[in-house]
Order: structure tokens, then C-alpha cells, then sequence
């Protein structure tokens, strides 16, 4: 038996297939199929959880989404855990682990229950008001405390196992919502042809016909109707059913986001499948048929587990053969509820009363109560509940007063009627409108292509939801061009009509009472609580929602937003439209972290880069350093040596013998056309005009205020053709830079701009013995000082390769940088290391490329500039073509702040004690005696231990720098001050004899 | 994530694709070394912030990698129309709608419940 | 040392993807970033063999060779046979640019029945046979990097990238390729 309260016969579950599941340690025995809020409830389980602000015990409210009680953890091992799941949609698979939320020790004897009896001080905006005082408790006592006793839930502590995956889709009608309405209108759109998706947050299609069994359609049960037409649009080739997935974000332009839940409910689950699947779609028109949710009456005690809507009971019964109690009690303002009382009571419940708040029920329902010889008590309230962990009684009483006749119940089902669910219309920027004669909010002014169907749209009845949705499937599809060879029609029919429902507090929970009448079950709100907000001067909507927390976080006001809107209205003697509805926000549900990251995580959170040489040099040993998204290697350490000997290693080898380093990183953009030295003229503070062919020269680009953007060498392959590098981290940015201005203010110019970075594989070869290492390889091009001068490039072969092999340094050495196709990188490397290493050469990474252009004063642009340093400020002056009639920021460089005197200019530090490294970002005082705060007069961008000069260099930037050469200066530290002398910036070789060998 | 529509592609693409470039309609004089300080600074550094229509640039960066230009409401966030570099600015009566949705903001809820 | 240093391709050897959409790499091939104003198209169509498109996300192909519309004025153009692409358009006399890009990309094949939908795990287009018939080609992005993208066939696509791209690009059209047939 699948616990005792199933029903034999009820429900559409196999009473064969069986599974067990765990709720906090306790098995329990389940049907494939149950929700985990069915099968509780099958074993007779109400009490699931404690609430978030009091610890009450609470029950099962809902049987879908809206739940805002039965929030559950599931286990499935220490990784894979969830909290917050609503036990009404999660489906229970065999072996589950359940573990209730928001107690301790135990759900049935709860500590935090305590919160219930000083409620009186837990009023709303009770945080705003206190702890506020002393203001250091804040962070030490007061939020530590609060965290741990409020919250929903816990997070797993390991990382997730599970994958996700995301997919964009297009289509042009998508379908939210699988009901009556969302089925028909995505059959008629699906009939012309047209791409349509249909999803539903629901295990099986169906919407209210799950609890609705006196639906029929086609002259089918309801049910069954559904599924056949699922069944069949999912044959069709245009269409994609997609059950288990829920629409939770409307989007601009009609991008929706769906979270289809793929394993969550298997037991074991095949882990190449994803557990969650993000859906990003683009549709041309969306069709919202996310049909209505019933409102719950607010009464004095109204939350006790065993109280839940009329609806959720039926679906309990109809749909999975479960009595959600063996005496039950009815309270309504609404026709629907009836149908819940019908039902039990066909199926052998016990029905202890109706009670309608109305004077006047629907005639029909009246009738078949009777003839069901069901107590009806019109015009009358549910004044207070009784029951500890479940309901045991209800107290009723006449509306206006008088005595309250207690009645024994152990379930309380209840309506106050149904709001359209305009979430996603809502979302979509769509303005509602009140609807004075039925109170609702509807669908009113549509801010995107969208429309609404069915109970969501206020369609109440049956076949004109069917006329309606399948109209718009028709006209949604015609806007994106299919049209419909045959017109479709269907019959449906159902028992009765529905009328009545009421918003706001019922009977005795009134402006006069001080009763826990609840609006909002998942924040522990109560209709009390709106009041008291109103009083302390919160009139809009919005503030009375932040001071309250109704309708917040993951609920989204479901249940609670017009309940809590009416009261509003009522305390504030305004009428509802005019007190305003807040904001529907995405999600509607919540979304796992995990289906919003996809793909993204590990090697995928993003994109890393890797040289052609990269493998060569991991297998040297290589260390990387992260630059951007590329991966370079930053020193080749050996045997016994940390970093620090590594790189004194490498910055000496270098310099006495020589060095091999991997430059490909360096942004590359080919220049090609007749006006490509009017472009560069342009770009560049320098002059190209004169550059003959074969030959380089060292560039500034500047932004147009003055400031150096970037900087590289450029080489003049031919007339018409140049080879551009760029810094590593600016490439991207150069290249968009150059576009944009060729595009936008020189159209004129016939040039065109190509990304080459990755064609080239860089092999940089400095240091005296530089020419010797690449003699042996390279052919065709004579590589003497004469007739391959510093600053030169030639085209020719090396190991039999094409190369573009480039005379220059950034070492102050002789060097080359040899390029070849990136292809051929790999085989190039090792050749030179072949010819290199017998030298006593070796290769170097990135640090040691850094000491050796600090100690001969060559800027790194990022590092010893920061967007605010002119060429001037940085002694690159003499690049700055000074007859040049325009480039880009030669105005800027004229502006007075930029020639103004006691600018920061580049200058070099030389401490006084010269075994101590300055640390890069260190501030620098003319006077470390003066008092706090002191005036800052600088700042370090470079400092390294330069084994060449056999002392600490550094690069600093000082305001009048250039004039305080000579001059001591003092960085303060925390635990010492240190003195230094102001320099020039070359270090090491000041004559730059060695660039020519 | 907005689609938009690049003239050059003659196509709807999403966003994603794009990179926004900055206020449109703002050439660079070839008069550069004669501006005055005011100028210079008009020029470069002063920009209006519109609230609701405004020119813009952007480039179809992954894409055909062309810049255009755009006219877009920044209060709704909705793209106008999307036209080619160097073309003029387009009509502005023809492009407002006729009824001009409004849009809510917190503080036309605060006026209204004032 | 005349001999020709060995070449190591990215992504060397790789293979993947499910039953739904294989993935592959393809095979070494020349290529060249081709720019040029409307008046010059008809002597560079002729110059390479194949007309190049001028229309926006089509391409032209012809023995193995495909010039793909990317811009106004920009083609890539692709030679499966390696033939050289930079001396073919430098006889074509007219004004044009040409920048030989054939070792900055490299390109994945994704084939099946599911090859679309493993290139939509990261490429935000509509890749529909309506919106992107075959011979549709498009620069554009899959996920955090940008690809061009050439369908070669109903259930196949050329998948082209900056070869440091590529092994972000054929992880990520594994694991959507994985997906592909769910």
C-alpha cells in the first residue's frame, strides 16, 4: 500500500509501480508519479516545514508552483543536494533522500518556535527598527544570529557533480503553458506549419484538468484529451513539447528563458544527460496561457498544516488518488471550491461543512450540495483554526458576529477565488488593467508580440478558452506568415460554471483584530502586517511591499499579491487600481545557479589561450602567468631553482650569451592598401611618409585626448603593406580602435585592417649571440649590420619556412624576431633552442622581459602608463611628429593641463640601500617627516632586482620628475621608509652600444 | 537580450553580437589644431545623457564588423531604427510611434501614490 | 636546411561529439582575408574561379574552394587544396587587399542529424534551413568566442576559428554536441 490515505480506484497513478523515499529519515512508501506533496500526503504527513519568520508548523498549501509552505532539501549524495524545492513539483523517484527545512532539532519540536511567542516584537519593518545599536553588534552579533536562524534551507558545501546545458532556439509561436488553452492554441498553430514550442512547468501536460475530471473535450475525458494532443504535436516535425520546463523570464524582444528540468526526477539519472537544461528562445510571437491560481481566504490562524486550497485537494484526489484528510471542512467566497467538496465526497470523505462567506452562492453548486446532503453555511467565516501540528477544528461563526460554532475537521480546504496568472505577461512589460466587475488584474496594453489566453487572460469558460486559444494559435501563426488550410474546432464541456471570489481579509480578521491572519504563508505576512505599514506612512504599493516583504523573493506574490493589495487599498480608504499592482519580476520560480552557468564552468568558464609553443614549453618546465585570456610563459625555472634564480639566470644569459622567448602573443594587424601610410600617419603620433620598405619603426598611438593608448613596432613589408604589432592585452581594443576611425573618419582611405596575431608564430632571439644562433637556419636574407640593419624586416626562409624575420629588441641586445606561420611555430622553436643551447643560451619567459626593458627604461603601456600619461610625460617626445598637420590626439596633446608644469612624468628610482626591491604601486613623499595625510608626489610602476646591474631598479612616475633627477626622494612603507634617488630610466648600457652586436 | 537590426547585414541579430560605440553624429573636425579649448572639450568630452531618444553607434563586432548608427529610446531601451554610417539622421516624426507606450518607473508609482 | 620544418596543427587528431552531431577537425587548408570596394569584385571573382557573393550570409563555392560574404567588403575565402590564394588574387589587377590568414584559423566540422542544435549550445542565430539555408555563412559567436560559421550541408558546418580558439570552441560543441540528441 502506498499509504493510507490513497484511495483505490482515485487517480490516474499505477498502484503497482512503487517506490520508497526518505523524509527526514523515515521511509516512506510512494507511487511512480507522486509528487513528494502527494505522497507525504498519501501517508498522512501534513507538518513539511516551519515557517521563515515565526517557525509555525506548516502544511501543504498548493499542489503546484505557487507553493509557499512546502519547501524541501533533496539529498542525492554530499554534492548534489537542492534546497527550496517546492515538494508540489518535484516528482519522488525511488530511494529519494527529503529533508524538511527551517527547524531544529526537529520539525515536530522546534526551538525557533520561540519567534511565535514574542511575535509581538517581530512586527513588520522590525528589522528596519532594531538592531540598530551599538553599531559594531551589527557585524559581530546581531547579523551572524540572524543569518543563522532565518533563511530557507542549506546549500551544499561541495561542489556540484551534475552538468547543465543550454541551447538557443528560435521559433515562431511559442506556447506557455500546457492547458486547455495553451494545447489548443498551439494545435491550431502548429497546423499551419508554423515552428511552434509549447512547454509546461508539470511533469504531464494537462493544467487544471489534472484536478478538473468533469472536463471533456472531442468528446474525450479532459486528461486524456491532453496527452493525446501532446502526443500528437510532438509527432509533428514543426513542433517541441516540452514538459517539466517552466517559462521563467520574459525578456526584450520576445526572449523568453526556459528551465527544462531533464533528471531531476529519475532515480538514477544517466549522467551524460544534463540535470537541468537552459532554453534561450527567440520566438516572433508567444502565446501566455499560464492560466489562474486560486486565492486562499485570510482568517485568524489560517496557515495550520492541513489547511489548503480547495483546488489542490482535488488535484490531490483526481490526480494521484489521495484524501488529503478523512473529515474535511470547505471555506470559500467562490463556486469552485464545491467541486472540491463533490469530489471527496464522492470518494467516500467525510464532508463536515461548507462555509461560504457569500449570502449567495452559484445556484447549480447549491444544488448538488444538497442533493450530496453537504452542510452548506452560507454567509458565514471561518473565524479561527485549532490544532497544534495539523488542524483538528475550525471555528465558524455568522458574518458580523455572534457565536462561533467549533466544528472537528482534520483537513480545511479553501477559495477565495482565482487570479489570473499575468506573470509573464507582466514580464513582458505588458501594463495590466483592473477589471472593476470581476476585481482582477488582466492582460491590458501589450508591449511586445505576445497574447493571452484562457483563465490567465480572465476566460473563464471552457469552450470559449478553447474558441479563444485556438483563434490566437491561427492569428499568432499569421503574423509569422503560415496560414491554416482548414479551420480547427473542438467541443469541450465541463460541470459548472464559476462565479464569486473576494481579495483581502475575511471574517474576523478585520482593521479592528490583531489576529495571525496570513496573506503571504512563505514571508510571514499577515493582513495585519499591511495595515501596520500603511500606518507608518508606506502608501505606495512598492514601499509597503520592501517594508512588509510580501510577495517577495522566490514567491513572487502568487497567493499573496492581492490579498495583500486589497488590505492595502481598504487601510488606505483608496480603490485597488488606483493603489497600483507591484512588479512581477523573473524568475517565476527559481532558477539553479547551475542551469544560468551551462556550460560555463571549468575550462569553459573562459576561453584560455595558448601560444603555438605552449606544450613545447610546459614540457621545459615553463611557469604561465595569466595575461588576458592567454597563457605565457613567465620563467623556465630548473632543477633546484625557485624564481627569484631563475629569472637572475635568465636576465644574465641573456645579456652575456643570449635568450629565446615566445612573443606570439603580440598583437598583429596587417595594413594593406595605397593610403596605408596616410592611415598610419593618422593613427600614430609618428610619421610613415618616410619609412622606406624593409624597415621599422617604434610607434605611439594616442587616444584623442592626448593620452598614449598603445605602442609596437611597425614594419614596412612593402609600399602598400604593414606589419602593425600591438602590446598582448591591447590587440583586441587596437584593432577596434583603428576600425573605427578608418570607418568612421577616414572612409576615404583605401586601406583595409586585418587581425594577424594567430598567423604568426613569435620567436624572439636576443643577445650577443643572437645572429650566430639563427645563421645556421635562415636563408635568403643577409643578416650583417650593413645590410640588415636595427630596425629593419625581411622576408625570407628559415628551416625552409616563409618568415618575416624582424631586426629589433626589446632587450637593448642585437636581436630578431623571427615570424613564421604559427603552424610551423613548434618546429622553429626547437630548431633554435638546438642551435642556442650548445651557445650556453636558454630560453626566458615573461619576467625576465620585463627586467631587461626596465633596466634599459623601455615603458610597458598598462604598466608604467595608466591612461592619464602623455608621450611627453614619458620621454617618448621625440615620436611625436612635430610637423605632422593632423593624427589622432594632436589636439588633445595641446590641451593646457597637458602642457602645464609639475606634470608626473616617467623618471627612474634608484634606492639608496640597493638590495631593496621597491614595491610597484609604492607612494612616494618629498618629505617623510611631514604630518599625515602626506602629500603623495608619485608613485612606483616597475621595480625588479636587476642581477646585471647587480642592484634594484625601479620606474616611478613623480610630478616634475624630470627636474628632480639628482634628488632624494622617500617611499613610505609600513614598516620602514625608504630613501631613493631620482635617475633617468636607462639602467644598464646607457650608450645602447649592444642593440648593434 | 535585444535584437537588433544591422543595415549592413540586413538582418535582426541578437545582441550579443553588437558593442555599443558611444553618441553618434559627432564628427571629428578637420580642423583639429585650430579649436579653441571650448571647442576641443564640446568636441570630446561633453555629451548630453538623453533621456529618451538618442543617437548611438554601434559596431556589429562578430558579425560584418561594421559600424552604424542607431536611434534608440533609452527610457523604453527599444531600437527605432538602425542606419548606415554617414547616412543623416533619420526623421524623427517618422519614427515615434503614434501612441507612445508609457513606461512604468518607481516614480510614477511614488507620484501617483502621493 | 631547405627542409621544410614540420607543421603541428591545432587540435591535432581531434574527434568528438555523439551520434546525434560528430565533431572533427578539418583538414589543413589555405585561406585569405580578401577586402575590396564593389567595382573590383568581378576582376577577383575571376582571379580566384568563383564568384564572390555580395549578398549578406551567402557564400560561393567551387572545387573546394569558398569565398564566404562576411562584410561589405571583406570575404574569407577558404581553399581546401591548398592552392595559393595570395598569388591567385594578386594577378586579379585590381585594387583589393589580401592578408594570408591560413594558420590564424582553424576549423571544426560538426555533422548529423543534431548538428544544428550542438552549434545553437553556444551560437545565439536562428540556424533553421529557412533562416540559414546550406551555403548560409555568418561570422558570429559561440558563447565567449567568435567563430564564422558556413553550412555545408542540411546536417553539416564548417565551424572556423583563431586557432587558440579552438580548443574553447570544440569543448564547447562537445558538450552541446553530447546534448544534441536529447
Amino acid at each position: 500500500m502506498s499509504g493510507a490515505n490513497r484511495i483505490p480506484g482515485a487517480g490516474r497513478l499505477t498502484p503497482a509501480k512503487t517506490a520508497r523515499f526518505f523524509f527526514d529519515g523515515k521511509s516512506y512508501a510512494a507511487l511512480e508519479g507522486d509528487t513528494v506533496a502527494s505522497a507525504l500526503l498519501a501517508n498522512g504527513v501534513h507538518l513539511v516545514g516551519r515557517s521563515f519568520k515565526y517557525h509555525r508548523p506548516r502544511g501543504i498549501v498548493s499542489a503546484g508552483a505557487e507553493e509557499p509552505n512546502a519547501l524541501i532539501g533533496v539529498e542525492r549524495d554530499a554534492a548534489r543536494k537542492q534546497p527550496n524545492v517546492r515538494a508540489t513539483v518535484q516528482d519522488v523517484f525511488d530511494g529519494m533522500k527529503v529533508i524538511s527545512q527551517n527547524r531544529w532539532p526537529s520539525l515536530a519540536f522546534d526551538v525557533g518556535a520561540v519567534n511565535n511567542i514574542l511575535a509581538p516584537f517581530f512586527a513588520a519593518g522590525f528589522y528596519y527598527k532594531t538592531f540598530m545599536w551599538p553599531k559594531q553588534a551589527w557585524k559581530h552579533v546581531y547579523e551572524p544570529q540572524i543569518r543563522a536562524a532565518a533563511g530557507l534551507g542549506v546549500s551544499p558545501t561541495e561542489d556540484d557533480t551534475d552538468h547543465y546545458s543550454s541551447r538557443y532556439a528560435h521559433c515562431d509561436v511559442l506556447v506557455i503553458g500546457a492547458g486547455v488553452a495553451g494545447l489548443s492554441a498551439a494545435l491550431a498553430a502548429a497546423k499551419t506549419g508554423a515552428r511552434v514550442i509549447i512547454c509546461d512547468e508539470q511533469p504531464e501536460v494537462g493544467g487544471a484538468l489534472h484536478y478538473d475530471k468533469s472536463v471533456t473535450i472531442d468528446g474525450q475525458d479532459g486528461f486524456t484529451w491532453a496527452q493525446a494532443t501532446a502526443a500528437k504535436l510532438a509527432r509533428m516535425e514543426n513542433v517541441k513539447v516540452l514538459p517539466r520546463t517552466t517559462a521563467f523570464g520574459y525578456y526584450a524582444q520576445n526572449f523568453v528563458g526556459l528551465n527544462e528540468r531533464v533528471t531531476e526526477h529519475l532515480a538514477k539519472p544517466d549522467r551524460k544527460l544534463p540535470r537541468e537544461r537552459l532554453w534561450q528562445v527567440r520566438a516572433k510571437r508567444v502565446i501566455i496561457a499560464t492560466g489562474a491560481i486560486e486565492r486562499h481566504m485570510v482568517f485568524a490562524n489560517n496557515d495550520r498544516p492541513g489547511i489548503m486550497l480547495a483546488s489542490a485537494a482535488r488535484t490531490f484526489l483526481n490526480h494521484f488518488g489521495v484524501a488529503v484528510g478523512k473529515k474535511v471542512g470547505v471555506y470559500t467566497a467562490n463556486d469552485s471550491a464545491y467541486e472540491a467538496a463533490f469530489d471527496l465526497k464522492r470518494a467516500g470523505v467525510t464532508i463536515a461543512a461548507i462555509v461560504d462567506s457569500r449570502e449567495q452562492p452559484g445556484e447549480g453548486v447549491l444544488t448538488e450540495a444538497r442533493s450530496l446532503g453537504i452542510e452548506v453555511l452560507t454567509g458565514h467565516g471561518v473565524v479561527d483554526t485549532g490544532g497544534k501540528l495539523r488542524i483538528s477544528s475550525m471555528s465558524v461563526a455568522r458574518n458580523g458576529g455572534g457565536a462561533a460554532r467549533k466544528i472537528a475537521i482534520d483537513a480545511l480546504l479553501m477559495s477565495a477565488g482565482w487570479t489570473p496568472s499575468v506573470h509573464m505577461f507582466s514580464q513582458s512589460r505588458g501594463k495590466v488593467a483592473y477589471d472593476n466587475e470581476t476585481q482582477r488584474f488582466l492582460p491590458g496594453t501589450y508591449a511586445q508580440d505576445c497574447l493571452s489566453v484562457g483563465a490567465c487572460n480572465g476566460t473563464n469558460d471552457l469552450q470559449a478558452t478553447i474558441e479563444e486559444s485556438l483563434a490566437a494559435g491561427e492569428l499568432m501563426s499569421n503574423a509569422s506568415g503560415f496560414t491554416a488550410s482548414e479551420k480547427l474546432a473542438l467541443q469541450g464541456a465541463n460541470a459548472f460554471a464559476w462565479t464569486g471570489g473576494m481579495a483581502g481579509a475575511a471574517e474576523g480578521a478585520g482593521p479592528d483584530t490583531t489576529v495571525k491572519a496570513f496573506i503571504d504563508f512563505q514571508n510571514d505576512v499577515c493582513a495585519k502586517d499591511i495595515r501596520l505599514a500603511v500606518r507608518e506612512g508606506m502608501h505606495s504599493i512598492e514601499h509597503i511591499k520592501r517594508f512588509t516583504t510580501n510577495g517577495m523573493a522566490t514567491d513572487q506574490g502568487k497567493l499573496s499579491n492581492i490579498h495583500g493589495l486589497a488590505i492595502a487599498a481598504e487601510t488606505l480608504g483608496r480603490e485597488i487600481p488606483k493603489v497600483g499592482l507591484t512588479t512581477f519580476r523573473a524568475p517565476y520560480t527559481p532558477v539553479t545557479f547551475g542551469t544560468l552557468i551551462n556550460h560555463s564552468r571549468g575550462d569553459l568558464f573562459d576561453p584560455t589561450r595558448k601560444t603555438p609553443m605552449h606544450a613545447l614549453e610546459e614540457a621545459q618546465g615553463a611557469v604561465f602567468e595569466d595575461v588576458g585570456q592567454w597563457k605565457r610563459a613567465w620563467y623556465y625555472p630548473r632543477a633546484g631553482e625557485d624564481m627569484h634564480q631563475a629569472v637572475n639566470r635568465e636576465c644574465k644569459t641573456v645579456r652575456d650569451v643570449a635568450g629565446i622567448f615566445d612573443a606570439s602573443t603580440l598583437g598583429k594587424i596587417e595594413v594593406v592598401g595605397p593610403d596605408a601610410a596616410q592611415f598610419l600617419n593618422l593613427i600614430y603620433t609618428n610619421s610613415w611618409d618616410t619609412l622606406k620598405a624593409g624597415r621599422c619603426r617604434y610607434g605611439i598611438m594616442l587616444r584623442e585626448d592626448g593620452f598614449v593608448y598603445d605602442d609596437g613596432v611597425v614594419g614596412r613589408m612593402a609600399e602598400d603593406r604593414f606589419h602593425v604589432t600591438t602590446t598582448t592585452g591591447g590587440a583586441a581594443r587596437v584593432m577596434n580602435h583603428m576600425e573605427d576611425y578608418l570607418q568612421t573618419e577616414f572612409p576615404h582611405l583605401n586601406v583595409w585592417l586585418t587581425s594577424a596575431t594567430e598567423q604568426w608564430a613569435v620567436i624572439a632571439v636576443q643577445g650577443p649571440k643572437a645572429r650566430e644562433i639563427i645563421a645556421p637556419l635562415v636563408e635568403g636574407i643577409d643578416l650583417s649590420n650593413e645590410a640588415f640593419p636595427h630596425m629593419s624586416v625581411r622576408e625570407g626562409r628559415i628551416c625552409g619556412v616563409p618568415t618575416r624575420l624582424f631586426r629589433m629588441s626589446f632587450t637593448g641586445e642585437l636581436g630578431f624576431e623571427v615570424n613564421v606561420p604559427a603552424d610551423f611555430g613548434p618546429a622553429i622553436w626547437e630548431a633554435i633552442r638546438a642551435e642556442a643551447e650548445p651557445l650556453g643560451a636558454c630560453t626566458y619567459g615573461t619576467e625576465t622581459m620585463h627586467v631587461l626593458r626596465a633596466e634599459k627604461g623601455y615603458i610597458i603601456v598598462g604598466q608604467d602608463t595608466d591612461g592619464t600619461v602623455t608621450p611627453d610625460d614619458a620621454s617618448l617626445g621625440w615620436a611625436v611628429g612635430k610637423k605632422k598637420p593632423d593624427f589622432v590626439g594632436i589636439r588633445g596633446l595641446r590641451r593646457p593641463d597637458l602642457v602645464a608644469d609639475g606634470r608626473k612624468q616617467l623618471v627612474g628610482l634608484l634606492t639608496k640601500d640597493p638590495t631593496v626591491v621597491l614595491e610597484e604601486g609604492a607612494q612616494i613623499v618629498a618629505d617623510p617627516n611631514q604630518a599625515l595625510p602626506m602629500t603623495m608626489i608619485g608613485h612606483v610602476t616597475s621595480a625588479y632586482w636587476s642581477e646585471n646591474c647587480g642592484r634594484s631598479i625601479a620606474l616611478a612616475l613623480v610630478a616634475g620628475g624630470k627636474a628632480k633627477i639628482g634628488q632624494t626622494l622617500y617611499v613610505p612603507m609600513p614598516d620602514k621608509t625608504i630613501a631613493v634617488e631620482v635617475s633617468d630610466m636607462v639602467f644598464f648600457d646607457k650608450e645602447g652600444g649592444r642593440i648593434n652586436g | 537580450m535585444l535584437l537588433i537590426y544591422c543595415p549592413y547585414c540586413e538582418e535582426e541579430r541578437s545582441e550579443l553580437e553588437f558593442r555599443q560605440a558611444g553618441d553618434a553624429h559627432i564628427a571629428r573636425p578637420t580642423n583639429m589644431t585650430e579649436m579653441t579649448d571650448e571647442e576641443f572639450e564640446a568636441f570630446f568630452f561633453l555629451r548630453d545623457n538623453v533621456k529618451g531618444l538618442t543617437f548611438e553607434r554601434w559596431r556589429h563586432l562578430n558579425g560584418c564588423g561594421r559600424f552604424f548608427n542607431a536611434a534608440r529610446d533609452t527610457v523604453s531601451d527599444k531600437f527605432l531604427t538602425t542606419y548606415k554610417a554617414g547616412l543623416p539622421k533619420p526623421d524623427l516624426s517618422t519614427l515615434r510611434p503614434a501612441t507612445e507606450a508609457t513606461v512604468e518607473t518607481y516614480e510614477a508609482t511614488e507620484s501617483d501614490a502621493k | 636546411m631547405a627542409d621544410l620544418a614540420n607543421r603541428t596543427l591545432p587540435l591535432s587528431g581531434f574527434h568528438g561529439g555523439s551520434g546525434a552531431a560528430s565533431l572533427s577537425v578539418a583538414a589543413p587548408a589555405t585561406r585569405i582575408s580578401l577586402r575590396a570596394k564593389p567595382d573590383a569584385v568581378s576582376a577577383l571573382s575571376g582571379a580566384l574561379g568563383l564568384s564572390l557573393p555580395t549578398k549578406p550570409k551567402t557564400s560561393a563555392s567551387a572545387n573546394g574552394r569558398h569565398a564566404l560574404w562576411l562584410g561589405p567588403d571583406e570575404w574569407l575565402v577558404i581553399d581546401e587544396n591548398e592552392a595559393d590564394l595570395m598569388a591567385a588574387v594578386a594577378l586579379s589587377g585590381v585594387l583589393h587587399s589580401a592578408t594570408d590568414i591560413s594558420h590564424r584559423n582553424t576549423a571544426i566540422l560538426v555533422k548529423g542529424r543534431g548538428a544544428d542544435v550542438a552549434v545553437n549550445g553556444g551560437c545565439p542565430q536562428d540556424l533553421s534551413l529557412t533562416a540559414f539555408p546550406v551555403g548560409a555563412c555568418s561570422r558570429t559567436v559561440l558563447a565567449k568566442a567568435e567563430i564564422v560559421l558556413l553550412r555545408t550541408a542540411e546536417d553539416a558546418f564548417r565551424v572556423e576559428c583563431w586557432r587558440s580558439f579552438a580548443p574553447y570552441v570544440s569543448a564547447l560543441l562537445n558538450e552541446a554536441a553530447e546534448d544534441a540528441g536529447n
